[in-house]
C-alpha cells in the first residue's frame, strides 16, 4: 500500500488536466452523482448516435481520484458502443472493489485508478463518475 | 504548555505510538478509567434500573442516578434539568419535536450559517410540518456571527434561536451570553448545541442561562450512544413526551395515560445506563485533568498549528485569528481535502476531510469543504509536527 500506487502519474495529471471537461450544448442525457459523506458530485453528459456514445462530456467538483477517473472514464467510453462502456463500468468496479483482478488489456489507463483497491476509504470516489455514467446512459435510453 | 502527559492514560493511543490523531472533534478516544468504569459496572453493579424490587437493581438505579447528578453538578444545572439520550442529535430532535407549545405556522427559528447539520435538519423538520420558518444568521468571512444581522432578524415571531457554542468546522466560540440575553428580549428560546464546548473548556449553565442545552458523550472521552439534553426545569415541564414506552409513564390505561414529570418523562425504555455511568466518569477525568489547563493546551497546540500552516504557501486557514479553542480548519491550493487526509494518514496523521456536516457554511466560503485537525486533551506538539511535515509532503506530491 504505497501512494505512488494510488496517485499515478497518469491520475495526477488528469487531475491536473481533465479531458472532456465542461457542460456541453443541447441534446446530451444526463445524471448527477454525489458522495454525500464527502459532498463530491459529478455531472455526466451523454449523446448517444445508434447505441453508440457519440460524445461525453463532465463537470463536477471533487478530489484527485475522483476528478481523474472521471476525466480517464470519458476518455475511454467515448466512440464505444453501449454495451461496451456498460462492460467496462462493470469490470472498473468490480476491480476498484477488489472483487477481480484490473484486467489490463481491457481498461488500458484506466487501470490507474485501481490504485484505490488498496485504500477502501477511496473506492468511492474512483466508482462515482462509472455509476453516474451508468445512470446517463440509462437517461439516454429512455 | 505543550504536553499534559495524558496519552499513556489512552489505551488506543498507547497501542498506537505512531498515531498521531487530529480527529477528536469528530469523537474523542476514551480514557481507561472510562473503560474500567463500564466494565466494572457490568460486572458488579448491573440490572435495569427503577425497578425496585431487589437490592441490584437498586444499586444500578444508584449509579445511573448517581451519573445524572455528576452531569449536572459539572454543568452547575440540576438534576432534574438532565435528560438521557443517545446523543446532541438526538437532543436536538426531541426538543424539535417537543417544544413547548407546539410549531404554528409563521413560527420563526433562527440557526446560523456554522450549525452542523444536526442543529439544521431537525428544525427543518419541524418547520415542514407545522410551517414555521427557518431563517440564518449569516457568518462574516473571518468565521464569527454577524450580531447586527442576528439583531435585525429577532422579532415576535422568533420562538427559537438555536446555536452552537463553538463551531466544529471553524473552531469559533460564538458569544451565547449575549445571544440568550437579546433573544430573551423578544420572548424567544435559546438552544446551546455544546458538542464541542464540553469536551474542551469550563461550561457553566448558570452563567450562560440557555433554555436548553446539548451534548455528546463520545466526544466528551465517555461512550457513544449518550448523550445529554439539559432543559431549563420551568421548560422541561411543558413539554410534551418524545417517545412512548416503558419508565416514561406515571399510569397507563386504556382510556389515559399520564406522563412521569422530566427527565423521566423522555426516558421511554431502557437506557444507556453503562452509558451514563462511563460518561459521568469522563467528566470527573475531564475535571481532574483541569478544564482551564484542557483548554489552554488545545488552544496553545491550535495557535502553533495555525501559524505554521500559514506560513506554508497556499494555504488558506477559515475561523477567527485568535484562536478559540482546538479546532484547525484549513484548505491547500491545489490539494483537494480527500487527497491531503489520505496523505497525511500514509504518515500516521488521522485528519477529517470533507463538509464536517456543515455544508451551507462551505457554501458561504464558496468551497466544498476543507481539512480539519482538531487537537484534545492527549494532543502534542509532535503532532502538529506530523500534520506540517504531512501538508509539505502532499504539497510537493501535487505540485
Amino acid at each position: 500500500m504505497s501512494l505512488s500506487e494510488l496517485y499515478q502519474d497518469v491520475i495526477l495529471d488528469h487531475n491536473r488536466r481533465p479531458r472532456r471537461y465542461g457542460q456541453p450544448g443541447e441534446n446530451y442525457a444526463s445524471a448527477e452523482g454525489t458522495n454525500p459523506l464527502c459532498g463530491d458530485s459529478v455531472t455526466v453528459f451523454v449523446r448517444t448516435e445508434d447505441d453508440r456514445i457519440a460524445d461525453i462530456r463532465f463537470v463536477g467538483s471533487g478530489c484527485a481520484i475522483s476528478t481523474a477517473s472521471a476525466s480517464l472514464m470519458a476518455e475511454a467510453v467515448a466512440g464505444k458502443t453501449v454495451a461496451e462502456a456498460l462492460a467496462l463500468f462493470k469490470h472498473v468496479h468490480d476491480a476498484a472493489m477488489g472483487a477481480a483482478e484490473p484486467d489490463e488489456a481491457m481498461l488500458g489507463e484506466v487501470a490507474a485508478i485501481c490504485g484505490v483497491r488498496e485504500f477502501p476509504a477511496r473506492v468511492k470516489c474512483a466508482t462515482l463518475a462509472w455509476h453516474t455514467l451508468k445512470e446517463a446512459i440509462e437517461v439516454a435510453g429512455k | 504548555m505543550s504536553d499534559l502527559g495524558l496519552r499513556d492514560a489512552f489505551p488506543l493511543l498507547a497501542a498506537r505510538p505512531e498515531l498521531h490523531f487530529l480527529d477528536t472533534a469528530a469523537s474523542a478516544q476514551k480514557p481507561r478509567m472510562v473503560l474500567e468504569a463500564e466494565r466494572e459496572f457490568y460486572s458488579e453493579r448491573y440490572a435495569n434500573i427503577h425497578r425496585g424490587a431487589y437490592a441490584l437493581s437498586v444499586e444500578a438505579t444508584d449509579a445511573y442516578e448517581g451519573a445524572r447528578a455528576r452531569i449536572a453538578a459539572f454543568l452547575n444545572a440540576s438534576p432534574r434539568e438532565v435528560v438521557f439520550v443517545r446523543g446532541a442529535t438526538e437532543a436536538i430532535n426531541l426538543v424539535a419535536h417537543s417544544f413547548p407549545g407546539g410549531w404554528r405556522e409563521g413560527d420563526e427559528i433562527v440557526l446560523t450559517e456554522m450549525e452542523h447539520h444536526a442543529n439544521i435538519v431537525p428544525w427543518q423538520l419541524a418547520a415542514q410540518r407545522s410551517g414555521a420558518v427557518v431563517r440564518v444568521v449569516p457568518v462574516t468571512d473571518e468565521g464569527r456571527l454577524d450580531l447586527d444581522a442576528f439583531g435585525a432578524m429577532l422579532g415576535p415571531r422568533t420562538r427559537l434561536v438555536a446555536v452552537a457554542h463553538v463551531s466544529n468546522a471553524l473552531g469559533t466560540l460564538n458569544p451565547v451570553e449575549e445571544i440568550v440575553c437579546r433573544a430573551r428580549q423578544v420572548g424567544a428560546m435559546v438552544l446551546v448545541d455544546g458538542a464541542q464546548s464540553v469536551p474542551g473548556r469550563k461550561v457553566d449553565l448558570a452563567e450562560l442561562d440557555p433554555d436548553f442545552f446539548v451534548f455528546s458523550g463520545h466526544k466528551t472521552y465517555g461512550p457513544t450512544g449518550i448523550g445529554v439534553l439539559v432543559g431549563r426545569n420551568d421548560v422541561l415541564p411543558k413539554m410534551p413526551p418524545y417517545q412512548g414506552g416503558g419508565d416514561m409513564i406515571a399510569k397507563v390505561s386504556f382510556e389515559g395515560t399520564t406522563y412521569k414529570l422530566p427527565p423521566g418523562r423522555f426516558e421511554a425504555g431502557t437506557p444507556n445506563i453503562a452509558g451514563a455511568v462511563g460518561l459521568a466518569r469522563a467528566l470527573d477525568f475531564l475535571e481532574e485533568t483541569g478544564l482551564d489547563r484542557i483548554e489552554a493546551h488545545e488552544k496553545a497546540l491550535a495557535v502553533e498549528a495555525r501559524g505554521r500552516l500559514l506560513r506554508l504557501e497556499g494555504v488558506t486557514v477559515y475561523g477567527p485569528e485568535d484562536v478559540q479553542s482546538g479546532i484547525v480548519s484549513f484548505n491547500v491550493a491545489g490539494v483537494h481535502p480527500h487527497d491531503l487526509a489520505t496523505v497525511l494518514d500514509q504518515q500516521g496523521v488521522a485528519i477529517r476531510a470533507g463538509h464536517h456536516c456543515c455544508q451551507p457554511l462551505w457554501h458561504r466560503y464558496g468551497v466544498p469543504g476543507s481539512a480539519r485537525a482538531s487537537f484534545g486533551l492527549y494532543n502534542t506538539m509532535a503532532d502538529v509536527e506530523a500534520l506540517i511535515e504531512g501538508v509539505q509532503a502532499a504539497q510537493r506530491l501535487f505540485s
